[in-house]
């Protein structure tokens, strides 16, 4: 079965993940289509950042499947490199090289995972990182970089893989208020250009203003979902209320 | 040594604490030789010199042959033990250090293989040799060694220096290996993380992204191992290799054994290898402080 843009880019059915004697996901189940930005929020230990490592196969899952592209992501038969390069992934903690500069971080994967053309690698990952407002920071090491633009290095290395889907956890969680909005302005104008974004978020405004869908997790299982027009306004469920109401 | 805060290092809050048990903060870490040789004062030769003038005072000069004798001698001997004899001991350690770092480092990958196999058997050489005492290997290095061996028709003999070499390459690729997964699993988890999901291949990873963080952080105790190697050449003495403790021994048999001489010619040895471990020593303590925080 080849896969066609008019099909989920990625999809989950009935996902099971367990650690040990603690499943994490009890049977978690929907659809993402390309071009589609999703959010996905819940309370701590919901099993959200587990949710989005078992799409770009980091964890491994115990029952149901992930396809992306058509392709089982946990079929032991699939090249999980192949998926990878179309998977693009940002952490909260922006894991940089610190060995290597920005440009560099950007540089590494394409040229030694795609093997590219260097030069053509390079300046496509100054046009990047001009995109991502760090012109000038090119040469800096992770450590002369803020959490803020630490971030945005690290979605423009994940950018210049040129992935399909992008997913990303949490990823101003470890920001200061003031650098929340720069690495938010820069998942925006992704979305805009009609990037797949699959993000797990706390902030609730950005998710309103970018989300084409939002789901809500709560202990492993998807509580309730809707477009922003209405998932904030007209929840049902109890969980749901009392998770907006803390937050709003 | 680890500090933990209210136990070896000042308390983080003045309420009272129930002190955590921390068997790291109370073991003695790696570096235990080369802190201490680092601590010392650079004019510790000296004291050496002077316990050499003063011993043969206390120690009676009823014979004919003076303290001056003995350093005549020394005096006379000194080029021959430095260069034939110390230079020698330097030449093992450097040797030993070159063969112990190349296999140590391919036994320290082997601990962190995703191979079982191969993992269980780098952790089993590894233990062995670590835990094993120096001398014990050195004996069985010279015992099992051939002292020739045939290649292709070719005889190729193995002088006992190559054997003490061999010997002390042991021990230290077995620490060496331990530096290296050390180094590797000091990495951050989080650091794989981030380039798997790059599509980097796991070799890719390793050589590409984990090991070259690591270089920094290996290089002060794979110095302490150095300090510590060269430190143990003189065992290769027991092995009859001519290296400095030999040739110093036969040197006072050639001035007919006076005990005059003990102090003087070791004492020169003590400097020797002072002057030479003192530089490494300081020079790792001071990388070691500046890596130590650092990740
Ligand atoms: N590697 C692991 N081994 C064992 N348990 C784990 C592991 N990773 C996560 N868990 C457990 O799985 C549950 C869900 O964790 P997860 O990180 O997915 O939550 P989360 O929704 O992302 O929470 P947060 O908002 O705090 O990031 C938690 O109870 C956590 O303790
Ligand atoms: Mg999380």
């Amino acid at each position: 079965m080849t896969w066609t843009p008019d099909q989920p880019i990625v999809s989950l059915k009935d996902v099971r993940k367990s650690f040990g004697d603690l499943e994490v996901l009890k049977g978690v189940s929907f659809d993402v289509m390309k071009g589609e930005v999703i959010c996905i929020i819940g309370p701590s230990g919901s099993g959200k950042s587990t949710l989005i490592r078992c799409i770009n196969g980091l964890n491994d899952i115990q029952a149901g499947s992930i396809t992306v592209e058509g392709q089982e992501v946990h079929d032991p038969k699939l090249d999980k490199l192949e998926l990878r390069k179309k998977v693009g992934m940002v952490f909260q903690q922006y894991n940089l090289f610190p060995h290597k500069t920005a440009l560099q971080n950007v540089m590494m994967a394409p040229v030694l995972v795609l093997k590219e053309d260097k030069a053509e690698v390079e300046r496509r990952a100054r046009a990047l990182l001009a995109k991502v407002r760090l012109q000038g920071k090119e040469d800096s090491y992770p450590g002369e970089l803020s959490g803020g633009q630490q971030q945005r290095v690290a979605i423009a290395r994940s950018l210049a893989m040129n992935p399909d889907v992008m997913l990303f956890d949490e990823v101003t969680a470890a920001l200061d208020p003031e650098t929340v909005k720069e690495v938010l302005v820069t998942i925006r104008e992704l979305a805009e250009e009609g990037m797949t974004c699959m993000l797990v978020t706390h902030e609730m405004g950005f998710a309103r203003e970018v989300a084409d869908h939002i789901y809500f997790t709560d202990r492993g299982v998807i509580v309730e979902h809707g477009p922003p027009s209405t998932f904030f306004t007209d929840a049902k469920d109890p969980r749901t209320q009392e998770f907006l109401g803390q937050i709003l | 040594m680890r500090r933990v805060a209210g136990v070896n290092a000042p308390g983080r809050t003045d309420l009272p604490v129930l002190k955590p048990y921390d068997v790291k903060a109370v073991t003695p870490d790696g570096y235990i030789f080369t802190r201490w040789v680092a601590t010392l004062p650079w004019w510790t030769p000296a004291l050496v010199v002077l316990a050499a003038l003063l011993w043969p005072l206390i120690a009676s000069a009823q014979s004919g042959y003076t303290v001056y004798d003995a350093f005549d001698a020394l005096w006379r001997w000194s080029p021959f033990l430095l260069w034939s004899g110390f230079f020698f001991n330097v030449l093992i350690s450097v040797f030993a250090m070159a063969i112990g770092t190349v296999f140590g480092a391919a036994l320290g990958l082997g601990q962190i293989s995703p191979n079982r196999v191969l993992r269980l058997a780098a952790w089993f050489f590894t233990q062995l040799f670590r835990n094993s005492p120096w001398l014990v290997i050195l004996f069985i290095v010279l015992l099992a060694f051939p002292f020739q061996v045939k290649v292709f028709g070719v005889t190729i003999p193995i002088p006992d220096w190559m054997k003490g070499v061999i010997g002390l390459s042991l021990p230290i690729m077995a620490n060496i290996s331990e530096v290296v997964r050390g180094a590797v699993q000091s990495v951050p988890t989080a650091q794989w993380e981030a380039a798997e999901s790059l599509a980097f291949s796991r070799r890719q990873i390793l050589w590409q992204i984990i090991l070259p963080q690591c270089y920094k952080r290996m290089l002060p105790p794979w110095m302490n191992w150095y300090a510590i190697l060269t430190m143990a050449t003189p065992l290769c003495t027991l092995l009859g290799i001519e290296e400095v403790i030999t040739l110093s021994r036969q040197a006072m048999e050639a001035e007919d054994n006076h005990p005059e001489l003990l102090v003087p010619f070791y004492g020169f040895i003590l400097i020797l290898f002072f002057a030479y471990c003192y530089p490494i020593a300081r020079f790792t303590m001071r990388l070691e402080k500046k890596y130590a925080v650092k990740l």
